[in-house]
């Protein structure tokens, strides 16, 4: 199976005098989960909707393999969608809830059964959707997501209110059918929520892009190295005589325009030697955050 | 087209308030039409011959959409603005993303249900009148032709109030809002305007074009007609059968091109 690739293209839109997405492009591909992240706010939800034909961009596109999703013959059998978890009649049925989906999509309802017993609602789906938890819910969105067996999904903040148990099982789902050839799309505020799971990553704020492209190239942008020696004194005199920018910590030096060869070798001239030497990764969540700005709620 | 109206059919069976209504309906149309069975007989015979020429039957059957019209528009209204609430207009229109394809699904549906309530209506006047005449006396006229017609158009009217319901609450996506227009306008505005209606020739022209006004003319009868005296220069049944598919369509449009097109946040 291979999924429709998604693409966004100078996409905006404004509510009234608020801009919500800001000329924002990217692109999201078949095979790999594409984590899509931002602050609260940032115009994740108004993105996906806009994507799928329910909110009207003010300019740009959103299209899948480019066609709108209005214009998709078989919408949910071409993409997965699950929005948010309050989407539903609290007196009908969960399992009732996928059977009007279904009736709408042409599909049969042994099929409403089957995505049930897949996301672990088997016995919860003949109950009024009014009593399910908010774990309950997100497992009904997903079910819903799943119903015409599409190659794509898009799914807004579908591990948010989830237990250990059902965010590890979520975990191994969508690397499961990303595995198969499908576009995965998931959206999160959290960082470490998706950490594990995405392969990609499309990072927005205040409506923008602000990073596209693989966990690692994230990683990578910025690093420094924790340096100590006996004479830590001399060794900050000496690195910092040679250009380096040190900053004095409890356990030692951080010194960061050098790489740690670079430091080793300048210790070894100034024949001091040294007792730690470790290149150290700003961390993912500091990463993220210096992208996302003053916003960011994590 | 077909695969929406079947969603939509599956909407209504899957929750309860369409019983709901149809049971308080039963109830309230079965009440009435009796009181009219049990009642008319004595009246007419007091009025020293006056009313002679009224219909008894008929009045009682017509209870259905004299005072049962008010069950399929609220139950069209609630199947509309119902999505709104509880942002089922969601899954809605990523199921069926052409908005419209899912509102002509909605008048079928609507449509259906209405006959499904005129069913209700009918048995419970028909039945319930038609029992209580018997026993007080009076002849139900269940052999004639013109009661049966009258039957059939109070099928079609409860119908077209059941679409008029879908539409107005496309019109008005607030559950609460519609309820209390349709409860002001139904129970008080609209028997005030049809009774102070017919004082003025001009005005009474204007007044049959109300849509109880127009229901009545559809049905052929109404206690609502007897008490303004407006039934000489009513519609014809089939022009008021076009009044209230206008407001219906009326409805619809206003609403299909506004509230329905919105962005779904």
């Amino acid at each position: 199976m291979t999924g429709a690739v998604i693409e966004i293209q100078s996409l905006t839109k404004r509510f009234g005098g608020t801009t919500a997405v800001d000329d924002l492009s990217f692109r999201v591909e078949p095979g790999v989960v594409t984590g899509f992240l931002g602050p609260n706010g940032a115009g994740k939800t108004t993105t996906l909707r806009s994507l799928l034909g329910l909110v009207k961009p003010t300019s740009g596109s959103a299209t899948f393999d480019g066609h709108a999703y209005a214009e998709l013959p078989d919408p949910l059998r071409t993409v997965g969608t699950a929005l948010e978890a309050s989407s539903f009649h609290p007196g009908r049925s969960g399992r009732d809830h996928l059977r009007v989906a279904a009736a709408a999509a042409g599909i049969p309802d042994s099929r409403v059964d089957e995505v049930l017993e897949w996301v672990g609602l088997g016995t919860a789906g003949g109950r009024r959707a009014g009593g399910y938890s908010l774990g309950m819910r997100q497992r009904l969105g997903l079910a819903f997501a799943l119903l015409g067996d599409p190659g794509a999904l898009v799914l807004d903040e579908p591990i948010n209110g989830l237990d250990p148990e059902g965010i590890r099982w979520i975990r191994g789902f969508l690397r499961s059918l990303a595995a198969e050839g499908r576009t995965v799309l998931v959206s999160s505020h959290l960082l470490s929520e998706v950490q594990q799971t995405v392969d990609r990553v499309v990072i927005i704020s205040h409506g923008k892009l602000a990073y596209q492209g693989t966990l690692d190239g994230l990683e990578t942008g910025i690093g420094r190295v924790h340096v100590d020696a006996a004479d830590r004194e001399g060794l900050a005199r000496a690195l910092g005589a040679a250009g380096a920018q040190v900053e004095l910590v409890a356990d030692g030096l951080h010194v960061s325009g050098f790489e740690a060869t670079a430091i080793g070798e300048l210790a070894l001239a100034a024949a001091i030697p040294l007792r730690l030497l470790v290149p150290e990764r700003e961390g993912l969540e500091d990463v993220f955050l210096g992208l996302v700005g003053e916003g960011g709620e994590l | 087209m077909l695969r929406s109206l079947r969603s939509e059919m599956l909407k209504i069976t899957t929750t309860r308030s369409w019983w709901v209504l149809a049971l308080i309906l039963f109830g309230w149309v079965g009440f009435n039409a009796s009181v009219i069975g049990a009642l008319g007989g004595v009246i007419v015979d007091q009025s020293g011959g006056a009313l002679d020429a009224l219909s008894i039957p008929s009045l009682a059957y017509s209870v259905v959409t004299a005072v049962g019209y008010v069950f399929p528009l609220l139950f069209g209204a609630l199947a509309s603005t119902g999505e709104f609430r509880h942002q089922t207009l969601t899954p809605t229109f990523l199921a069926t993303p052409r908005r419209n394809v899912v509102l002509a699904g909605k008048v079928g549906a609507g449509f259906f249900w209405g006959v499904v309530y005129g069913v209700v209506g009918l048995v419970a006047a028909v039945g319930l009148g038609a029992l209580v005449m018997q026993l007080t006396g009076v002849d139900p006229e269940l052999g004639s032709s013109d009661t049966w017609a009258l039957i059939a158009r109070a099928l079609l009217a409860m119908a077209l109030w059941a679409v008029v319901g879908v539409g107005l609450g496309v019109l008005m996506p607030n559950q609460v809002a519609v309820i209390v227009v349709v409860l002001a306008f139904t129970q008080f505005l609209e028997p005030l305007l049809r009774t102070a209606a017919a004082f003025w020739e001009w005005t009474a022209a204007i007044g049959k074009f109300l849509p109880g006004a127009a229901t009545d003319a559809l049905v052929g009868s109404s206690i609502y007609s007897l008490i303004s005296g407006s039934a000489a220069d009513a519609l014809e049944w089939w022009q008021g059968g076009l009044v209230l598919g206008g407001y219906a369509a009326l409805f619809l449009i206003i609403g299909g091109l506004t509230t329905w097109r919105r962005d779904v946040t």
